[in-house]
Order: C-alpha cells, then sequence, then structure tokens
C-alpha cells in the first residue's frame, strides 16, 4: 500500500514537471463560459431587440416605400413567412402590433444574434425550430419591408 | 513475489514517463518532431493560416488550396477533370467548360499554377494552371476559387512549359513538350525531323476583366520545350524555356534524346514579337480551338470555337529568338528576383548552370555565335555563363529564390533540397526529402518579391512516410523553415493527386475579397427564379423545366406531378439565402448525374431522365439546419402519354397562385 502511494507520488511529480517543460500558452484558449442571468419577462412592445437599430420614428404611412418593401419581401422572405398564415416562420399580419419596429428591423439584420439572445427571439425559435434567416439585407432595405410590414393587418 | 512483482512494474513505469519526458528536448534526433517544428506550423483551432499555397493536383487535373505553415486542406478546386462533388462537368452549366476541338473532355493532367502579378509582384487576382494532356489554360478567379475560363491550345500537345505569367500579367505562355506536325497531317513518325513543330503560345489577358486570348504562336524547331520563366526587373519582355530532345529524336528518348552534351534554354524577345505582330506581323492560320468563359452574372459557362490564330515563324522576326546552351536535358529553367541569373537544371548534368542576362545581351550585341539551329543564333556557353554550382547533387530538377540572395533546388535522384548563393555559388545547406522531389514552391518565389519564410518541396515518392494504404500511397508535400542559414524540416503532409508545382502568397492579399454570397438580385440565369411565387413547371414536348427554389428547409415547389417516363426532365434550382455559409444540396433518385451544391443566390441545373413509373424523392444533399432531413420533395412519374396535368404545389398550394 505505502509503495502504491510513493510510486503514484513520484508519476505525478514526473508529470507535472514534464509538464511545466512544456511552452507556456501565451494565448486564451478560447471563449470562457460565461453565466448567462435569465432574462425576466419583457414587454415585447417595449422591447427593441439586439443589432443596429437602437431608435426609429414612423410617420405616415409611405405607400411608395410599402410597394418596395413589397417587392423585396417577395424575393427575400415570401419563402418563408406568409401573411395570414403559419409556415415555415410566424405569419407577419399585424406583427407591427406585436413587436417594436426597433426589434422586427434588428430580427432582419440581425438574427444569429437575436436568437441566441434576445428572449422573444429565443422563444420563437424554440416554437418554429429553424431559425431566422439572414438575408443580408442593407437597413434601408429592412426599413422598407418594415413599411410593408405596417400595412398587414389581421383579419378581422 | 507479489511485492517484487510489484516493484518491477513500478519501476518500469517509472522509466517510462523519465524517457518519454527526457526524449522531448532531444529535437536533433527526431528532427520534425522537435517541439520548436511543431509549433512552427501549429496554427491554434479558429486561426488563419499565414499563406494559401495552390499545389496542383496533377493526374487529378485539380488544383487544391492549403493553407500554411498548417498544411490543412481547405478545398479542391474543379478546373480540367469533372467532380461529382461540386457538380463541376455534371451540371448544365459548367459542361461547356471541359469543350475542346475533342468534344468534352473529362479530364486533364495539371501541373504548374502561376498567380497574376503586378510590376514583377504577386496581386492575387487570379491563378493560372495548365492541362498538359489536351493542352489547355484554365484561370482561377481568386474572389471565387473557382475555374473562370478555359482556352485550349492549338498545334500542341504535351502543354508542359506553362502557365506562367510575365511581370504585368500582359501574358500567360504556354509551351509545347511534344513537338508534333505542323499543321497536323497523316505523314510517317520516322520524318519527325525538320518536320515537327513546337509552338511557344503567348496569350494575352486583358487587364481590366483578365479575358484571356491567343496571341500568337512563335513555330519553333521541333525539340520539346520542358519548362519556362518569365525574365523580369532588367530582363522583363523576354522569356526563357528549357529544352531538350534537340536530337530531335521520335523513339526510345531516355537514349536517343540523352545525347547531346547541351542542350538549350530559349530566349525569346516577346516585347520584339509583339512589337513585329502589332505591325502586322504574322501570319494568320486556320484552325480550331475552344475558348470556355464561366460567368458569376449567369452562373453559367459558354464554349465558343475559333477558327484562326496568327503564327510567327522565327526566322521572319531576326534578333528575337536566340538559343542559350545548357548541359543537359534542363528541366527548371528560373530567373532570380533581380532579373540577372538565368538558371539551368540539367536534370543529368553534373552542376547547376547559371547565365547570365547582361552577358547573354552582350554577346548578342558582339555576335558572339556558336552556329545555329534552324536559323536561331547559338550563343557561345562561355561568354554568357555567370557561374555554376558545382556538385550540387544529383538530378537537378526546379529552383526557386527567397529574396534574400540565396537559391534552392530540389534533387530528384538524391532526393534533397540544396541551398546556395547566387554570385558565389556555393552550397551553404542541404536537407534530404522524403522522397524524390519534383518541384518546390516559395511563396512569390516566382518573381521580384519572394516572401522567404519557407519553402514547400513536392515528392514523388512517400514509401514509408505515412501508414500504407494498399499498393497506391499518397503523394506529399514537405514544409521547411528557410529563415535561418540552415533549412529546418517542419512538417510533411498527404497531398491531392500529384503535385507537380505550387504557387503561394500570403493570405491578407486575397482573403478580404473572398466572395461571400452572389447576390440574388444580380443572378441573370436564364432559368433563376427570383422568389418563390416565380416557381413554375413548364412542359415543352418532352422536355418538362423545372423553376425550383430552395430555403432553410424546403425546396418549392416541392410536389409536382405531370411527368412521364421518357421526358428529360430539367430541374433549374436556385438557392435564395443570401448569407454565408448556406449552400444548399439536390440529388434525385435515378439521375446519371450528380448533385448539385449550390450557392447562396446561385442558380444550378441538373437533367433526370426518369425511367420508370412511380413517386420518386429528392432531397438536400447538404447539411443546411436542424431541419436538413426535412428537405425533401417527390415527382409523379406517369406512363408516357398520360393524362396527369403538370401540377406543382408547397404545402398545397400551387406555386405563384397568391
Amino acid at each position: 500500500m505505502k509503495l502504491k502511494v510513493f510510486v503514484f507520488t513520484v508519476i505525478m511529480a514526473l508529470v507535472v514537471s514534464c509538464g511545466s517543460d512544456g511552452k507556456k500558452d501565451d494565448k486564451a484558449t478560447g471563449p470562457q463560459e460565461e453565466t448567462k442571468e435569465e432574462v425576466a419577462e419583457v414587454d415585447p412592445m417595449k422591447d427593441k431587440g439586439i443589432g443596429p437599430i437602437k431608435s426609429i420614428t414612423l410617420g405616415e404611412i409611405d405607400q411608395a416605400m410599402v410597394d418596395q418593401g413589397h417587392e423585396l419581401f417577395k424575393s427575400k422572405c415570401s419563402a418563408c413567412h406568409k401573411e395570414d398564415k403559419r409556415f415555415v416562420g410566424p405569419a407577419l399580419a399585424g406583427v407591427t402590433e406585436r413587436r417594436t419596429p426597433e426589434w422586427i428591423m434588428n430580427m432582419i439584420l440581425n438574427p444569429e444574434v437575436m436568437v441566441a439572445e434576445n428572449a422573444t427571439a429565443k422563444q420563437l425559435l424554440a416554437e418554429y425550430l429553424s431559425p431566422m434567416a439572414n438575408q443580408s439585407l442593407t437597413e434601408q432595405e429592412a426599413r422598407l419591408i418594415l413599411e410593408y410590414f405596417r400595412t398587414l393587418k389581421v383579419a378581422e | 513475489m507479489k511485492t517484487i512483482f510489484k516493484t518491477l512494474l513500478a519501476f518500469t513505469i517509472v522509466s517510462t514517463v523519465l524517457s518519454s519526458c527526457g526524449n522531448g528536448g532531444d529535437k536533433g534526433k527526431h528532427g520534425a518532431l522537435s517541439g520548436s517544428a511543431a509549433e512552427k506550423v501549429y496554427v491554434a483551432p479558429g486561426e488563419h493560416d499565414e499563406f494559401y499555397a495552390f499545389v496542383s493536383g496533377g493526374f487529378s487535373g485539380q488544383l487544391a488550396v492549403y493553407g500554411l505553415p498548417s498544411g490543412r486542406l481547405f478545398k479542391v478546386i474543379p478546373v480540367f477533370s469533372v467532380d461529382a462533388e461540386k457538380a463541376y462537368g455534371f451540371n448544365e452549366e459548367t459542361k461547356p467548360m471541359l469543350n475542346t476541338s475533342h468534344g468534352f473532355i473529362p479530364w486533364d493532367d495539371s501541373h504548374h499554377p502561376d498567380i497574376s502579378q503586378t510590376a514583377g509582384e504577386l496581386d492575387g487576382r487570379y491563378v493560372f494552371i495548365n492541362g498538359n494532356n489536351t493542352p489547355r489554360i484554365a484561370k482561377i478567379d481568386l474572389t471565387t476559387f473557382e475555374t473562370a475560363e478555359i482556352i485550349e491550345i492549338p498545334n500542341s500537345a504535351g502543354n508542359h512549359s506553362s502557365s506562367f505569367v510575365t511581370e504585368n500579367t500582359e501574358y500567360v505562355v504556354a509551351g509545347t513538350r511534344f513537338s508534333v506536325p505542323y499543321p497536323q497531317r497523316d505523314m510517317p513518325i520516322k520524318e519527325y525531323k525538320g518536320n515537327f513543330k513546337g509552338a511557344l503560345t503567348f496569350i494575352s489577358v486583358d487587364p481590366k476583366d483578365g479575358a484571356m486570348d491567343i496571341k500568337f504562336q512563335i513555330m519553333m524547331p521541333g525539340f520539346n520545350y520542358d519548362l519556362s520563366h518569365p525574365g523580369r526587373g532588367k530582363s522583363h519582355g523576354w522569356f526563357f524555356f528549357t529544352t531538350y530532345n534537340t536530337e530531335e529524336a521520335n523513339s526510345l528518348l531516355e537514349v536517343n534524346a540523352s545525347q547531346n552534351d547541351k542542350d538549350f534554354i530559349a530566349a525569346i524577345n516577346w516585347k520584339k514579337i509583339e512589337e513585329y505582330v502589332n505591325n502586322g506581323g504574322g501570319t494568320k492560320a486556320p484552325t480550331n480551338y475552344a475558348h470556355n468563359v464561366y460567368s458569376d452574372e449567369t452562373h453559367s459557362a459558354t464554349s465558343t470555337m475559333k477558327k484562326e490564330v496568327l503564327i510567327v515563324n522565327p526566322a521572319d522576326v531576326p534578333g528575337a529568338i536566340y538559343f542559350l546552351p545548357t548541359p543537359k536535358s534542363p528541366h527548371g529553367c528560373d530567373v532570380d528576383p533581380s532579373g540577372e541569373y538565368i538558371i539551368g537544371n540539367g536534370k543529368l548534368a553534373a552542376e547547376l548552370t547559371a547565365h547570365s542576362f547582361t552577358k547573354m545581351l552582350a554577346a548578342i550585341e558582339g555576335k558572339k555565335f556558336d552556329g545555329e539551329a534552324y536559323g536561331i543564333p547559338i550563343l557561345k556557353y562561355e561568354e554568357i555563363l555567370a557561374g555554376a554550382v558545382k556538385q550540387p547533387g544529383l538530378g537537378p530538377l526546379h529552383t526557386e529564390f527567397d529574396g534574400k540572395g540565396y537559391a534552392y533546388t530540389t534533387f530528384f535522384i538524391s532526393s534533397e533540397v540544396v541551398k546556395w548563393k547566387l554570385g558565389t555559388w556555393e552550397v551553404v545547406d542541404r536537407k534530404p526529402t522524403y522522397y524524390s522531389p519534383g518541384h518546390l514552391m516559395i511563396p512569390g518565389g516566382n518573381s521580384r518579391k519572394p516572401f522567404g519564410k519557407y519553402t514547400l518541396v513536392m515528392n514523388k515518392i512517400t514509401k514509408d512516410r505515412y501508414l500504407p494504404t494498399g499498393p497506391e500511397v499518397t503523394q506529399s508535400a514537405q514544409l521547411y523553415d528557410i529563415t535561418g542559414d540552415k533549412m529546418e524540416l517542419l512538417s510533411d503532409f498527404p497531398t491531392i493527386g500529384e503535385p507537380h508545382y505550387a504557387a503561394g502568397i500570403p493570405a491578407e492579399l486575397i482573403k478580404e475579397r473572398s466572395k461571400k454570397i452572389f447576390k440574388l438580385e444580380e443572378n441573370k440565369h436564364k432559368y433563376v427564379t427570383k422568389s418563390e411565387a416565380e416557381g413554375k413547371v413548364v412542359r415543352n414536348g418532352n422536355e418538362v423545366h423545372i423553376y425550383m427554389t430552395m430555403i432553410r428547409s424546403h425546396f418549392s415547389p416541392d410536389n409536382i406531378e405531370g411527368v412521364q417516363v421518357g421526358d428529360k426532365v430539367y430541374f433549374h434550382v436556385t438557392n435564395l439565402e443570401q448569407d454565408y455559409d448556406v449552400p444548399h444540396g439536390i440529388s434525385m433518385i435515378g439521375a446519371q448525374t450528380s448533385e448539385l451544391l449550390i450557392m447562396p443566390g446561385q442558380t444550378e441545373t441538373f437533367v433526370w431522365e426518369p425511367k420508370q413509373v412511380g413517386v420518386w424523392p429528392f432531397y438536400c444533399t447538404d447539411f443546411c439546419s436542424a431541419l436538413h432531413q426535412e428537405m425533401q420533395g417527390y415527382v409523379r412519374v406517369s406512363p408516357k402519354g398520360s393524362n396527369v396535368p403538370i401540377t406543382f404545389t408547397l404545402d398545397g398550394d400551387t406555386i405563384g397562385a397568391e
């Protein structure tokens, strides 16, 4: 028994000394584990989301912008979103009554971070499973799509 | 007894630990296994390599992209051979890339990549590479890492002394290894001498869009033109080609082409010939060769047959071409960064030959000739010789330069790389290679500005270096650190096919320009479907065209009916994604072609000719998302003449019926 302990000690000593002989890692080995705080329930109509859009003021609906937004929507978004039915992603009718304009644009422009860090977006991912795709739109294009969304009302 | 056993066991374990610990510091004995070598090639997970290395695939016909110093393989770019993985040569869009005057040729032997240059320095726009067997030159666009253009070389055979660029990429050259009858005709082989010609082809490269065009072909004597390199700096405007078989043998060349004590390096003053041609010189001759161009806008290639080529007869441009006698059957023809020294790697010679460009000009001026060959003056060897590296090794093949006054030569027979000094011609170091190297590469080593940190040596034989894989074993590349007085072998790694040559470049010159997606709005493919609503299926006789889209994670339409046995069904599939690294694939049961692998914003097409009635599935072949396994669809195939109408739906709704 004593022998075993001795042998173990010697081996450990050697292993340790051998290890400390090696090069010292001068770089961080990777991102440190972060302890994430649970986000409390947020009122979605106060949640601006995470991304480049911090604050936006809406005026009267601009029909020219709506038309351009609709065209963009058809080519970049309609493969996954319909107006009035759940598809790959949620139905969009009435979305501007459920979400802030900033949140909508950030979800379009910064979906990877949104579905990873924004509580509402995380919930949506859990429900729909397919992550919101980044369609590489510009802020201006996202704004046009938002204008189009403002015209989509829930059917009475 | 038990105690003794335990003691022995303990002793053994301790010894093992001790000895393994001790050996870690014994760098000399284990060479590449030493700690410092490992550190030099270690690129931590998530970090990028310092250099790109474009390593030719030889008989694979492709070009592999590795990182240095890690030796990690990033991509195999399909160039001259079909590639089922990327549908190259299988989809309708890329089939024209492999068209030639002999028809569709699905394979070639790719040899010598060279990166485009501006003012004698690497500019990272394109890599050129030659197809040896059915002579072709390809241009790879380094924003997409895809083959953008292939031009066939007429009147050529064994396109080997290719594809090297001039200082400002004015030209990429293609020299024939085998001389052939010119013009091609039915004649006795034994009448080779004097009747066979060796074409040296100068392909202009448009400075704006890189478009290639054969400017002229010089119809040289019927020797074998082995390798070439451009003049640079003071010798810019000249091009140098090694020759062998100046004996003009047509059989048993290993004996009959090794008779002459010296063969030649052909020095071509291309500026002079260009001027001659620009002033109306040369003869327009009928010919037939393919020029294939791929467009990133239409995502499709076109092939055009060209019917004429401009031939230059050396006798008509006196003073433009000279022969530099060079011992014996030289392979590599290498010009140092200053442009002064032209190195002949006489593969059967006892020494390495360095000619002086300055002395060459003086010898031409002073008419120091030693006869002529087919009217081309042969300069006197002693008049042009700068020096020779004595007893450097056996079988020199190729030399590159570090920009610090040293040259590095591979020796095939003695399996080594030898470092020597320009000007004094002294050997300063030699290291073994494993085994039998062909070429070596220093990033920028064929330019005015080499990045003399590493050399990559490419070996033909590996035998015992790796785990055996049956009779066929890998070829390899070996990386040496060349920053010190002595070279240090850092690592070796297996390669794709046979690496004949490579071109290296600092990653920073390329990586920022690497394309991430194709913009959907810029897609001009004839059969593009830019939104799901535009999807449709159109019958035209027995042709059925499916306009399909894909996005995470469904096809649209995904239920198609009305297809019949005997139809020719074209799947034109557009990837609607606009995010980086989200390709989708598609494959169809029974399709006699490959999958498609479609990048964001791109359209590709495959053809399916259903032979059996039934309902047949297709699916996404590239794991695209958590719901990838759900990305699938069905085509209903009815008997020929059936009255089942064409329908195309997604989730029960007809596409486009909004």
